[in-house]
């Protein structure tokens, strides 16, 4: 069994390797019917006397390739501001489409394979390296050796893959053409959800999101598969990240109906009620008349019923996507969240902030989109909210922040300081709920573990020993601080409203005056 | 304003720091020479397995005892002058007190063997314990654990987490057989072994040997079996630290005596926790009780007493738990070791062996005394009101479906329970809504 896990994380890492070094592995070269292919028709005639330089050039790797396609945009586009004729200068990105189709090679002509190494070996690594576990461990919590580890309690690999994964979101956001090989190694799956679609850094990052999910949920059941809870529960985000936020949507797309993630709502939607995704939904007939509907039936009445009747936990720990990726790939990462007091502060005051932020951002592009302006109170909304919104929160905070800092902060960082749609859903689950974590009498002993182990930072353990349920907005229910405790003081509850904010009270005392 | 001074800052001490607080403004210094903030004890075991960092095992933050006006001073306290009311410390000299409370805990026992004091044999109760067992097993393949109790079973746990083997010698016929009925010592004997443990039942300890550089080297039983070690787990309990109140004028015994209101033969000088010795009997219970939960629960009736409200030490029925590897164990009420003439039985075990229930009420009443259950969670409030208001083994039989706090989804066995019983048991003419 041992044997069998040592071979699958040789496996794993041969096709991790394998998948870091297609990086390397194209060449570029721009051809006039390339050009001639991907620019639109009226800037072809100011961008060819520049481009030609490019025609028929190798380079070598995609970075100096898309380098120099921006340089000539850039150069073309600044004689055109020189020459004050705003009118031409160029806005289109063509440098990922130019890049996509000047890349040949190796990987190009291999896609299939090279899928099978990267995705399949993996996989099957993954599953050797995992699965033969549950033989050679007996079935209970099994956290030994985590604040020894070099990988979970922020040791060097720990960093290295923090490193990685910000990069990765860097790229994915940003600089999309340098992962080229990247988003053409997924091509042949895109091809046979959707012949006619083609992949994009959205699609890859889509799949790879999945897979990891996937991947690292078999991995959360067997970790915890004394708990029936934590089983469903996993299988719940696993589920809901496979069908409604991967396959759903590309599947509408072939059926020529609007991309849409049927368990994504606003204000973590926050593009939801910008003027071309109403539009979009609107013009798309029945079904998209229905989704935009639904969006909105979903946060104006689901959040408030689902969360009365369950607790925040049917979102955040159940069906969301960012949710199941944290309960899954970050579960190894759980215990570094702070459970400090002002963390606790930070978090109330940057979370209701961005929350504020959503709302005053959406507020305005709906004010833009039914008065047909595009500013408010003299501020143009797209500058001034719209684009911020877009950059700071959408990318940066939730990307970069939330999941490439899973390795140094835990694995919910963007949940706990910086999702608003957590925020309204804690709202309501610290006012107006049945749900809560009660607590067993007298039986806590102080140790710690559901604080540790709390990944929202939860100072658990403070509430337990003084014998007070557990009512804190950011709870998303996952019932680890169940799981881990051991002496069975702690269960996630649904009842009656009457007492949930009762005294504190340690059952086993005569003549205590509790308080 | 009194100057109160607490010996110890474990459960006991920093529960009479934090209630006194809550109710006056007297003067509180809390002196340990163990660690300088509290940490759980209970704790430690998980900080060697790497569940936790010590940081995480403590419960309180390091401002937590500044802003509540809690004096923390790190020092060993050599003396007690009870006369002059004053402390004698290793480091920091006298200090004056107008109250005194010594919650100094207990001392892992050593019962004299030849080889004790080789280095890599130890106990395990304190932090420094801990650093010490980090020291003494790094690198090492084979230990030996000496006490078939809690902390024993707890070292096993923590050694057999680095993959070190433990022959685990106890001198009963199960683990620990002195508190559990037979059925669940044969249970969790099973658990023990199925987590790879050597677990030798009728052994005893009889010698161990160390090398020439004074390390232990391995241990010798009264069978006259040698085995090969680097190091020995002494378990076999522990005593109340009282050494430092010797020819102090403080009665002691095994521990420091106490009367109801946890005061001692002094005036303006109590006692709590791991270290006192009741000198007045609760029903059921012994005169020292080294447990967690009654260290928090003097904690809270003596910063009572000493706030104004004199409040005798009156706990409510008997609860504890504790986790086996992988098996929790709950209990409320008595369930001895062995059965007592007027009392009667039933013991329920899933067929996983990873679950049972064994209830104890009175053959002429009927009236409920008490449960052990592993694997299954119940309350704590139900069966403390239950035990409180004498319900007979009937009610607690059919409403057990209540008591249940195990998580969502998780599988329920109390129609299988109540159909064992039943049958087994007709005379009791349970009646079963479930079964309908």
């Amino acid at each position: 069994m041992k044997v069998l896990r040592s071979i699958g994380l040789v496996l794993f890492l041969f096709s991790f390797g394998l998948f870091l070094s297609l990086f390397f592995m194209s060449e570029y070269k721009l051809t006039k019917e390339i050009f001639v292919e991907k620019i639109k028709k009226q800037h072809q005639e100011s961008l060819e006397p520049t481009m030609q330089e490019l025609f028929d050039k190798p380079y070598s790797t995609s970075y100096s390739f898309a380098q120099a396609v921006s340089n000539s945009i850039s150069r073309v586009n600044e004689q055109f501001r020189n020459a004050q004729q705003w009118d031409s200068v160029i806005y289109d990105d063509y440098t990922s489409s130019l890049t996509k189709a000047s890349t040949s090679g190796w990987v190009v002509d291999n896609t299939g394979l090279l899928f099978f190494l990267v995705f399949g070996v993996g996989l099957i690594g993954a599953m050797l390296f995992i699965l033969p576990k549950a033989s050679l461990e007996t079935a209970g919590i099994k956290n030994d050796g985590i604040f020894h580890n070099v990988l979970n309690n922020r040791g060097w690999i720990g960093i290295l893959i923090g490193t990685l994964l910000i990069g990765f979101y860097v790229l994915i956001y940003f600089y999309d053409a340098y992962i080229m090989n990247w988003i053409i190694l997924v091509e042949p799956l895109k091809k046979w959800i959707y012949p006619q679609g083609e992949s994009s850094q959205w699609f890859l990052y889509g799949f790879l999101y999945t897979f990891a999910v996937l991947v690292m949920g078999v991995r959360m059941i067997l970790k915890y598969r004394h708990s029936k809870y934590q089983i469903i529960r996993t299988l719940s985000v696993m589920f809901f990240q496979l069908a409604f936020a991967f396959l759903i949507p590309e599947i509408l797309v072939r059926l020529n109906q609007p991309y849409f993630d049927f368990k994504n709502m606003w204000p973590l939607d926050y593009d939801f009620f910008d003027a071309w995704h109403i539009n979009m939904l609107t013009s798309a007939g029945g079904l998209g008349i229905f989704m935009f509907v639904w969006g909105i039936t979903l946060f104006v009445v689901g959040v408030p019923v689902f969360v009365y009747f369950f607790g925040k936990r049917w979102y955040c720990s159940w069906v969301c996507g960012c949710g199941g990726l944290a309960e899954t790939a970050g579960d190894p990462f759980r215990h570094l969240s702070d459970k400090s007091l002002k963390a606790w502060k930070i978090e109330r005051w940057l979370v209701h902030a961005v929350l504020v932020f959503a709302v005053i951002m959406t507020g305005a592009v709906l004010y833009n989109f039914i008065s047909g302006t595009s500013s408010i109170f003299g501020f143009d909304t797209y500058t001034y909210l719209r684009k911020p919104y877009g950059f700071m929160i959408g990318s940066i905070f939730s990307g970069v922040v939330g999941t490439g800092f899973y390795p140094l902060m835990g694995n919910r960082v963007w949940c706990r300081f910086g999702c608003p749609l957590a925020a309204y859903l804690g709202f309501v689950q610290r006012f107006k709920s049945r749900f809560r974590i009660t607590t067993n009498g007298g039986q806590c002993i102080s140790c710690g573990n559901c604080s540790t182990y709390c990944e929202m930072g939860i100072d658990v353990r403070w509430y337990a020993q003084r014998g007070q349920n557990i009512i804190r907005s950011s709870c998303v229910g996952c019932g680890v601080c169940s799981s881990v405790c051991p002496r069975g003081v702690l269960n996630l509850e649904v009842k009656d409203e009457k007492g949930r904010f009762g005294q504190p009270v340690l059952a086993g005392n005569n003549h205590v005056q509790q308080g | 304003m009194k100057n109160i001074i607490i010996i110890g800052n474990g459960i006991a001490g920093v529960t009479a720091a934090r209630h006194i607080r809550k109710r006056s403004n007297h003067r509180i210094t809390i002196i340990s020479s163990e660690t300088t903030h509290f940490f759980s004890r209970t704790a430690l075991m998980y900080i060697y397995m790497g569940h936790m960092d010590y940081k995480n095992t403590k419960p309180y933050e390091d401002w937590f005892w500044k802003k509540n006006r809690i004096d923390l001073i790190q020092d060993f306290v050599e003396k007690v002058d009870v006369v002059e009311k004053k402390l004698y410390l290793t480091g920091k000299g006298k200090l004056s007190y107008d109250t005194l409370i010594i919650a100094a805990g207990s001392k892992s026992n050593k019962f004299g063997w030849p080889g004790q004091d080789y280095k890599g044999v130890q106990g395990l109760y304190s932090y420094p314990d801990l650093l010490e067992m980090e020291e003494n097993t790094k690198g090492i393949e084979r230990a030996v654990i000496v006490g078939g109790g809690l902390i024993g079973v707890e070292m096993a746990e923590m050694l057999r987490s680095r993959k070190i083997e433990v022959t685990f010698l106890i001198r009963e016929d199960s683990f620990w057989s002195n508190v559990l009925p037979s059925q669940e010592a044969q249970m969790i004997s099973r658990h023990i072994r199925e987590h790879h443990v050597d677990l030798r039942e009728g052994t005893e300890l009889q010698d161990i040997l160390g090398d020439n550089q004074g390390r232990v080297r391995g241990v010798v039983t009264k069978q006259g079996e040698q085995i090969e070690c680097q190091f020995v787990g002494l378990t076999v309990g522990v005593s109340p630290n009282i050494g430092f109140l010797k020819s102090s004028g403080i009665d002691t015994q095994r521990g420091v005596l106490v009367n109801e209101y946890l005061q001692t033969n002094v005036k303006d000088v109590y006692a709590l926790g791991d270290c006192v010795e009741r000198t007045y009997d609760l029903p059921g219970r012994r005169n020292i009780e080294q447990v967690w939960y009654t260290g928090r629960m003097m904690g809270e009736v003596v910063a009572q007493t000493i706030c104004g409200t004199p409040t005798p030490y009156e706990p409510g029925p008997w609860f504890n738990s504790a986790k086996f590897f992988d098996i929790e164990y709950q209990t409320y009420g008595n369930v001895w070791n062995e059965l007592k003439s007027n009392e009667e039985e039933f013991y329920w075990e899933h067929h996983s062996g990873k679950k049972a229930i064994h209830f104890v009420w009175d053959k002429g009443s009927h009236q409920f005394l008490g449960l052990n259950v592993f694997g299954i969670r119940l309350r704590h409030e139900l069966f403390d009101k239950w035990l409180r208001e004498k319900r007979p083994i009937q009610f607690v039989i059919e409403n057990l479906h209540e008591a249940n706090f195990d998580p969502e989804f998780f599988d329920r066995h109390e129609t299988e329970i109540i159909t064992a019983i039943d049958l087994a048991k007709p005379e009791l003419k349970i009646k079963s809504t479930l079964k309908s």
